[in-house]
């Protein structure tokens, strides 16, 4: 189980993310949505010590994230953020390699070369592994640091707006994917996203925030619900049921 | 430009060429590049040694070979901090001595004359004012570049320009201090004080060379780390990484060897940058167990080769640093283009 | 008190900043190592007119020349970071001084100058040339680029002045240094300072040019006329000055820089400013570098280097902190 416990960041005299205390269940998708600047990404951050909180804590499964030796929690929780920018010149396999780094620090052994080509296979990935990356599309890219994180083998994996850049035949790829890590390896994944109705397919659990506090939590049921979505967004949705999934529609 | 083809599954669009790739052909090559440059270097090295000594064995030999390992130690000071620096400041533009290291250096050793007295200086052994300067360059580099590096709203040619003008500031600052110390011999102290290849100064060789070896063991051990930290800050924290300890680390390494490198020959502004970028398009790996190496390698061979080609063909020398800077600011200008363009 | 408006600013800046220049080309005249006052007055007239007012004249009107330059130049380029020191005029000028002096020894100083002017032209046109090749025209970027082609320029000028014996001329060239100049030997900064009164009388030309080159040709100027105008006369200023008492490093770029975020942009009403404070700036750094280690004397430009390279470090500082807000 992952803790936040009243974390908090402020830029200035903007408080960005304010005393927010979450638990996250050992199992399941979980996703953050809200209007831009409700604090989503920054949220993520900082459970992931990717950036300094003013003040709260973070435990997962009882390790202090923000205090223990960064290599410990890089066994336990993993990040995925969503600009993908590097100058090295390296191919997808030796991408997806690094995602051993916290078990091996650059030693690979042979349990390391099987995850890898798992994860390299899991994520179709095989018949690209010697590619550079720099070369790959954008949703290939993106898969590929997928792999990474999936080598990483974490029981915890945090992804910040995954679906940025993707069109929808990636982006549908790319979810379905998540899904079946949590149903078939048991993780426990937390994504912010954007689209409502990607978050309602696929998660058990939204959490909606707004000026960075945490305004709606439960079920797709209760959350993509038009009183609820007016409450996150400020505008009026409306919500229709189609085959089993709660869709929000919001273009007029 | 034509639609895209979605017929073709995105997940398994692969091409036959991409399959045939195996991990063994890139090692080769890493190690053709590799025995490749350890022989012309050891060539040039040979070249270095040998040209035209005239029989005065005795005389030329033990000179010569100084020269030599004056020259590897800084060629193996600039390729190995260059190497680090980029890792960290995640580009290939950026250097140690583009950003000012070196000319700080300057700064700092000028400073302590000027604050000693040159009497106070004559007093105290080359070894210990070695020492200070560059202690001082450890603590004040670490310092100053953290606080530089650390605004990541400053854009990349922001930090460029900040820092090729504050290297204006530190060496026109220490000319200042010059002036102000001895208006009379103002040449002569610089000259004195200031290395440059024309006047290598071997006098710290011995304890330079330990300090090379102990920095770039130290970059060396690290090397796993840096191949992590080319992936940029946050992946590195993800993968864990200490990211902060770890860029203090290298920040005093690579202070270290910019003190090496400017205390034997002074500033060098472009060599770091040449080898750097030289090295990974021979090697084409972003391991750097290997790109490490292979810039060093570059660098004394060019070093020593550069200065026997200039003393033994164009019969003059003490000009290898403007040609450096000559060709190493045309290839600047042609990476910042690219760079700009893309 | 009432705070001043915009126009009362505009209004009171040109007569403050003569009465600046005044002040101090005054107090620089006393400034010697034999006083004044111990002299007889024909002796005193002729020390005058021989050494204190010709090293005052060549102050002011290397300054003043100088700032104009500087000034013309990151207007046309529109960009507040381009001027003769970083887009390697400066430079390219001490690479034709070179070979003006390798090539014609004991050529006049007027012949040395054309040279000169020549190379400052024809590398301030390959920097052009670069910039153009850059779809972005990145604030930073362009002075960067100009800054390493200077560097370029530079080392080329060192490796031959190095096989010369004229390494130390050409620190001199680069610091400018006023110690040697007395009558007869700076006249030829006339032609700089009538390069800077001539840029006033195509001002708005100048102003309608640097809102871009639509915009230029919509009111009807010439804007390539107008552009290579610009550029000749900043080229002539800085090869007179370097040639003469040798280049004032980052004068150029700090002056107009200081004088536009007070008054704007308006070429005409700037221009005749800017000078004035170059000229002012001058001026102190000279004064400070003759009593700082009176009798000996500190060279102008090394002064200059220090407080320009330091405001400039300052200015691209804020610049980007500004960039990252918006």
């Amino acid at each position: 189980m992952i803790t936040l416990d009243a974390l908090t960041k402020s830029y200035g005299p903007a408080t960005v993310v304010d005393a927010v205390s979450l638990e996250i269940a050992d199992a399941g998708v979980t996703s953050i949505i809200g209007p831009n600047g409700a604090g989503k990404s920054t949220l993520l951050s900082l459970a992931s010590r990717i950036l300094g909180a003013d003040a709260g804590g973070v435990t997962a499964d009882g390790v202090d994230v923000l205090n223990a030796p960064s290599r410990a929690v890089a066994t336990i929780l993993s990040i995925l953020r969503q600009e993908h920018h590097t100058t090295a010149r390296i191919t997808v396999r030796e991408l997806v390699e690094f995602g051993r780094f916290p078990h091996s620090h650059g030693r690979l052994t042979p349990e390391c070369r099987a995850a890898v080509a798992e994860a390299l296979a899991y994520c179709d990935l095989t018949d690209l592994a010697e590619r550079p990356i720099h070369q790959l599309s954008g949703g290939q890219r993106q898969r590929a640091y997928v792999a990474m994180v999936l080598a990483q083998d974490t029981h915890y994996v945090l992804l910040d707006e995954p679906l940025n850049n993707l069109d929808m035949v990636h982006a549908t790829a790319l979810m379905r994917l998540l899904r079946r890590l949590a149903d078939e390896r048991g993780k426990s994944i937390v994504l912010v996203l954007h689209d409502v109705n990607y978050a309602s397919a696929y998660s058990d659990r939204i959490i909606a925030m707004r000026d960075g506090a945490v305004i709606q939590d439960g079920p797709p049921s209760l959350v993509i619900a038009e009183d609820a979505l007016e409450a996150v967004y400020g505008m009026r949705f409306r919500v229709h049921e189609l085959d089993g999934d709660r869709v929000a529609a919001y273009y007029r | 430009m034509p639609p895209p083809d979605v017929s073709v599954d995105p997940v398994t669009q692969a091409t036959g060429a991409s399959r045939a790739a195996p991990a063994h052909r890139r090692l080769s090559r890493v190690t053709i590049v590799l025995t490749a440059l350890s022989l012309v270097l050891a060539a040039s090295v040979t070249l270095f040694l040998t040209w035209d000594v005239g029989g005065h064995w005795d005389f030329a030999l033990p000179r010569r070979l100084e020269q030599v390992a004056a020259l590897a130690v800084v060629g193996i000071a600039v390729a190995v901090s260059t190497v680090v620096f980029q890792t960290l400041t995640q580009n290939r533009i950026l250097t140690p001595s583009i950003m000012g290291f070196d000319a700080l250096y300057v700064l700092l050793a000028t400073t302590l004359v000027f604050v000693l007295g040159s009497r106070g200086v004559a007093q105290i052994p080359d070894l210990a004012m070695f020492g200070l300067s560059t202690g001082l360059l450890v603590v004040g580099a670490t310092l100053l570049y953290r606080w530089v590096l650390s605004d990541q709203s400053r854009g990349l040619y922001t930090l460029v320009l900040v820092g090729v003008i504050a290297g204006t500031l530190f060496s026109s600052f220490a000319s200042f201090m010059f002036r102000v110390m001895n208006p009379n011999e103002f040449a002569v102290l610089m000259d004195e004080l200031l290395a440059s290849f024309n006047r290598l100064d071997t006098t710290v060789l011995g304890i330079a060379a330990v300090v090379l070896l102990a920095g770039s063991f130290a970059a060396f051990r690290m090397r796993h780390t840096l191949d992590v930290l080319s992936l940029g800050r946050e992946k590195a924290i993800a993968l864990g990484i200490d990211h902060r300890r770890t860029a203090t680390r290298l920040l005093v390494i690579i202070a270290l060897l910019v003190a090496v490198s400017t205390a034997l020959v002074g500033p060098i502004v472009f060599l770091g940058l040449l080898v750097a970028n030289l090295a990974y398009q021979l090697t084409r790996t972003h391991r750097h167990a290997v790109n490490l190496v292979a810039a060093s390698l570059i660098a004394v061979a060019a070093l020593t080769l550069g200065q026997a080609l200039l003393e033994h063909v164009l019969d003059f020398n003490g000009t290898l640093g403007s040609i450096i800077n000559l060709v190493g600011g045309v290839y600047f200008i042609a990476l910042l283009v690219k760079e700009a363009r893309s | 008190m009432r705070r001043p408006t915009p126009d009362t600013v505009a209004a009171v800046a040109p007569w403050a900043a003569v009465a600046l220049v005044v002040v101090l080309g005054a107090v620089s005249m006393a400034i010697g190592v034999i006083d004044l006052g111990a002299l007889d007055g024909p002796e005193a007239r002729e020390l005058i007119l021989t050494s204190r007012l010709p090293r005052t004249a060549a102050l002011i009107l290397a300054g003043a020349s100088m700032a104009v330059a500087g000034l013309i130049m990151q207007h046309l380029a529109q960009n507040r970071f381009v001027a003769p020191t970083t887009a390697g005029t400066v430079d390219a000028a001490a690479v034709g001084l070179l070979v003006a002096t390798l090539l014609f020894t004991g050529a006049a100083v007027i012949t040395k100058v054309a040279i000169a002017l020549v190379f400052a032209l024809a590398g301030t046109a390959l920097f052009v040339l670069l910039t153009q090749r850059i779809q972005f025209k990145d604030m930073i970027l362009v002075p960067l680029l100009g800054l390493v082609l200077a560097g370029v320029y530079r080392a080329g000028a060192e490796f031959f002045a190095f096989r010369a014996g004229l390494t130390q001329a050409l620190d001199t060239w680069f610091n400018a240094d006023f110690s040697g100049i007395i009558e007869g030997r700076y006249e030829t900064l006339w032609l700089a300072g009538l390069a800077a009164a001539g840029a006033y009388l195509f001002a708005n030309r100048f102003t309608a040019a640097g809102m871009g080159e639509a915009f230029a040709t919509n009111i009807g100027v010439n804007y390539r006329l107008v552009m290579s105008g610009g550029l000749g006369i900043a080229a002539l200023a800085t090869a007179v000055v370097v040639v003469t008492v040798g280049a004032i490093p980052f004068l150029g770029l700090i002056v107009p820089n200081i004088v536009t975020l007070v008054l704007g942009d308006n070429l005409r009403r700037v221009l005749p400013v800017t000078a004035l404070v170059g000229a002012s700036l001058v001026l102190v750094c000279d004064i400070v570098g003759r009593v700082l280690i009176f009798p000996y004397e500190i060279s102008m430009g090394l002064i200059v280097g220090v407080v320009g390279s330091a405001v400039f470090l300052a200015m691209v500082m804020r610049k980007g902190n500004r960039y990252a807000t918006t």
